[in-house]
C-alpha cells in the first residue's frame, strides 16, 4: 500500500475516533445529569408531595399548591395560545401562501420561537403587572402563552403543508367554500399533527421559570385565584434549590423530576401519536 | 428506507377523503354561510397579525420601561462598568461582557461536539442506533434549563473546582499572560462553569438542528464521493461540510441565541458579581441573570428601569443573532 493511501486511512481512523469519543463524552455528561435528577428526585419522592402544601423553612411538606398552580397557569395559557396559534398557522399555509405578509409573519414567528423566555416575563410585567399593580396568575399565563403561540403556529403550518393540494381541489370542485375546505378537509387530514404541536408547546412552557419570576411570582399557600400571585413548580424549584434547608432542596429535586417526567411523557406521547398516525393503513 | 412523509400523505389522503365526504352533511348550518367564510378568514389574518403585534409589543414596552434609564444615562449605559443600586449608577458593561464570555465559551465547546454527534448519528452509527440516538438527543433538548442549573450548582461545580480549576490555576501560576486569564478562586461557580453548563445545555439543540441539515445532503453526492474511493472523513470534509456550510452556521447562531438569553441555568452558577475581570474562573454576571436576580428587589424606578434597559439590549442582540440564523437556515429549505 502506498504512503498516500496509508495517510488517508490514518486520517480517517483518527477522525472517526475523535467523533466517537466526542459523542461518548457528551452522552456521559447527559447520563450524569439524568441520573442525578432521577436519584435526587426519587429519593425525595413521596405521596405527600401531592397532598401537602409547600412548607415554611425547616418543616416537611409537599408540592400540592405548586402543582395545582402550574396546571392552572399552563391550562389558561393554552386556552389562548391554541386558537391563536392554530388560526395563525392556518393563515400561513391556507390563505397567505406566497404573500408578503405570510413571509414576514413566518420569519417573525421563527425568531419569536427562539427568543429568550425572560423577555416574555419583562414584556408582560410592563403591560400587565405594572399597570395592574400586582403579580397575578393571569400575567403568568399571558407570559407562557406568548412563548407557546410560536410553537403552535410552526407545527400547524408544517402539518397543513403536508396535506396534498389535490384533496383541497377535490373539495373545491364539489363547490365547498374556502373555510369549509379548511375545516373539513385540511384540518381533518392534519389534526393529529396539529394536536402534536399543542402537546409540544405544553411541554415547552411547563418548565419555563424565567417568565414567571416577574409575573406569577410564587405563593406559599393553596390558591386557585388567578388574579393574585400564584404558586407554581418552576419558581418554587428555583427558590427552594437556592436555599440551604435540606427539606427545601429535596422538594426542589422532587419538583424538578416531576416537571421533567411530565415534559418527557408529553414529548414521547406526541412522537408516538404522530408516528402511529403516519404508519397506520 | 421508506419515506415517512410519503406514507403520511398517502394514508391521510384516503382516510380524510372518506371523512371529508361524510362531514359535508354533518357540519352545523351556520358554518355554510358566506358570513362564516369571511369571518374565518379574518380571524386567521388577525391571528397572524397578532404574531407581529407580539414582536412590536416586546420592542415598544421594553423601550418605554427602559426610558427613564435611557434618558438618564444615554448610550453611555452600554459602556459604563459601574452597576451600583445604592448610588443609583448603572452601566451594562459587566453584564454584556459576562454574557459574551459565557456564550463564547459555550459556543466554542458546544459546536465541535455537536458537529461530531450530528456526524455520528447521520454517518457512522450503526443503522439500528441512529433513530433512538436522534430521539434521545431531541428529548434532552427538551429538559428545562433549571435542571441544568441545579446539576451545575450542586454536582458539577464542586467536581470542576477540585479537578479542573485548582490544577489549572496552579499550572499557570507563573505564566505571565495566562495566569491572569486562569485566575480566580477555585470555588466552582463562575463564568467558566456557566459557559460549560451552557455548552452542555445547547449541545443537544445544536446537534438536532445540524442532524436535520446533514440529512438534506443528497444521497447521490455522498455516494459519488464513496464511489471514487473517498473515506468517511473525506466525504464529511469535502462533501457534507461544503454543502451544509450556510445552514450549519445558521444552526450555530440559533444555539448562540439560546446561550445569550439563557437565564435559569446561568443564574445558578455564574456567581452574580457585577464586575468585569479578565479571569474566566471568577464570578461574573450575564444580562439575563442580572435581571432574574435583581428585578424583584429593585425598589427605585431607575434601578428597575435600568434592568429593563438590559432586557432591551438583550432583545436587540438576540433579534439580530436569530434573524441571521433564520436567514442562513432558510436558504437550504428553499
Amino acid at each position: 500500500m502506498n504512503a498516500v493511501v496509508k495517510r488517508r486511512q490514518f486520517a480517517n481512523i483518527i477522525a472517526r475516533m475523535l467523533i466517537v469519543a466526542a459523542t461518548l463524552l457528551v452522552l456521559a455528561f447527559l447520563v450524569w445529569i439524568c441520573s442525578v435528577l432521577l436519584y435526587q428526585g426519587f429519593s425525595a419522592f413521596k405521596p405527600s408531595l401531592f397532598t401537602e402544601m409547600t412548607p415554611p423553612p425547616g418543616e416537611s411538606g409537599g408540592l400540592a399548591n405548586a402543582i395545582m398552580g402550574s396546571f392552572l397557569l399552563v391550562a389558561a395559557a393554552m386556552l389562548v395560545a391554541t386558537p391563536v396559534g392554530l388560526l395563525a398557522g392556518t393563515y400561513l399555509n391556507e390563505y397567505g401562501k406566497g404573500t408578503l405578509l405570510a413571509t414576514i409573519v413566518r420569519f417573525v414567528n421563527d425568531v419569536l420561537l427562539a427568543k429568550p423566555s425572560i423577555l416574555a416575563g419583562l414584556f408582560i410585567y410592563e403591560i400587565l403587572v405594572a399597570p395592574m399593580g400586582g403579580f397575578s396568575g393571569w400575567a403568568g399565563s399571558a407570559a407562557l402563552a406568548i412563548i407557546a403561540i410560536p410553537v403552535v403556529v410552526r407545527t400547524t403550518e408544517d402539518m397543513l403543508n403536508l396535506v396534498p393540494n389535490s384533496m383541497r381541489e377535490a373539495a373545491y370542485a364539489l363547490g365547498a367554500s374556502r373555510s369549509k375546505v379548511i375545516l373539513s378537509v385540511s384540518y381533518r387530514a392534519a389534526r393529529v399533527g396539529m394536536t402534536t404541536g399543542i402537546l409540544l408547546s405544553v411541554a415547552r412552557i411547563a418548565g419555563e421559570t424565567a417568565p414567571l419570576l416577574f409575573t406569577a411570582l410564587n405563593n406559599q399557600f393553596w390558591s386557585t385565584d388567578m388574579s393574585s400571585s400564584m404558586a407554581n413548580l418552576p419558581v418554587m424549584i428555583f427558590q427552594f434549590a437556592m436555599n440551604p434547608y435540606p427539606d427545601w432542596q429535596a422538594l426542589a429535586w422532587a419538583g424538578a423530576l416531576l416537571i421533567t417526567l411530565t415534559i418527557l411523557v408529553l414529548s414521547i406521547i406526541s412522537r408516538v401519536v404522530l408516528r402511529s398516525a403516519t404508519a397506520q393503513h | 428506507m421508506t419515506k415517512p412523509n410519503m406514507t403520511l400523505v398517502d394514508n391521510t389522503k384516503t382516510k380524510a377523503h372518506e371523512e371529508a365526504a361524510g362531514s359535508f352533511q354533518r357540519s352545523p348550518r351556520f358554518m355554510n354561510g358566506e358570513g362564516f367564510n369571511s369571518t374565518f378568514k379574518w380571524l386567521s389574518i388577525c391571528s397572524a397579525m397578532f404574531i407581529l403585534v407580539i414582536l412590536g409589543g416586546f420592542f415598544v414596552s421594553l423601550t418605554m420601561g427602559a426610558w427613564p434609564a435611557i434618558s438618564k444615562f444615554g448610550l453611555s449605559f452600554i459602556w459604563t462598568s459601574t452597576w451600583n443600586p445604592v448610588t443609583e449608577q448603572f452601566g451594562a458593561l459587566p453584564a454584556i461582557a459576562g454574557t459574551l464570555i459565557t456564550s463564547g465559551i459555550a459556543i466554542v465547546l458546544a459546536v465541535p461536539l455537536a458537529f461530531a454527534i450530528a456526524i455520528y448519528i447521520t454517518q457512522l452509527a450503526p443503522r439500528w442506533l441512529r433513530h433512538p440516538l436522534g430521539i434521545a438527543i431531541e428529548l434532552l433538548a427538551a429538559i428545562p434549563s433549571i435542571i441544568y442549573g441545579m446539576w451545575g450548582l450542586f454536582f458539577f461545580a464542586p467536581v470542576f473546582a477540585e479537578y479542573v480549576q485548582e490544577p489549572v490555576i496552579n499550572a499557570f501560576e507563573n505564566v505571565p499572560f495566562l495566569s491572569s486569564i486562569f485566575a480566580g478562586p477555585a470555588i466552582g461557580i463562575g463564568m467558566a462553569t456557566a459557559g460549560i453548563v451552557l455548552a452542555i445545555m445547547i449541545l443537544p439543540f445544536i446537534a438536532a438542528v445540524m442532524r436535520d441539515v446533514i440529512d438534506t445532503v443528497p444521497k447521490r453526492l455522498k455516494e459519488s464521493g464513496y464511489a471514487v474511493g473517498a473515506t468517511d472523513w473525506e466525504v464529511t470534509r469535502a462533501i457534507i461540510i461544503p454543502h451544509c456550510k450556510t445552514a450549519m452556521t445558521g444552526a450555530i447562531f440559533l444555539g448562540l441565541g439560546r446561550a445569550l438569553g439563557e437565564t435559569m441555568a446561568v443564574t445558578f452558577i455564574v456567581g452574580n458579581a457585577n464586575r468585569i475581570t479578565g479571569a474566566i474562573f471568577a464570578p461574573g454576571n450575564t444580562i439575563a441573570s442580572t435581571i432574574a436576580n435583581e428585578f424583584q428587589e429593585a425598589y427605585t424606578e431607575i434601578h428597575s428601569s435600568s434592568l429593563i434597559a438590559l432586557g432591551l439590549l438583550l432583545f436587540i442582540i438576540t433579534f439580530i443573532v436569530l434573524a441571521i440564523a433564520r436567514l442562513m437556515l432558510n436558504r437550504i429549505s428553499s
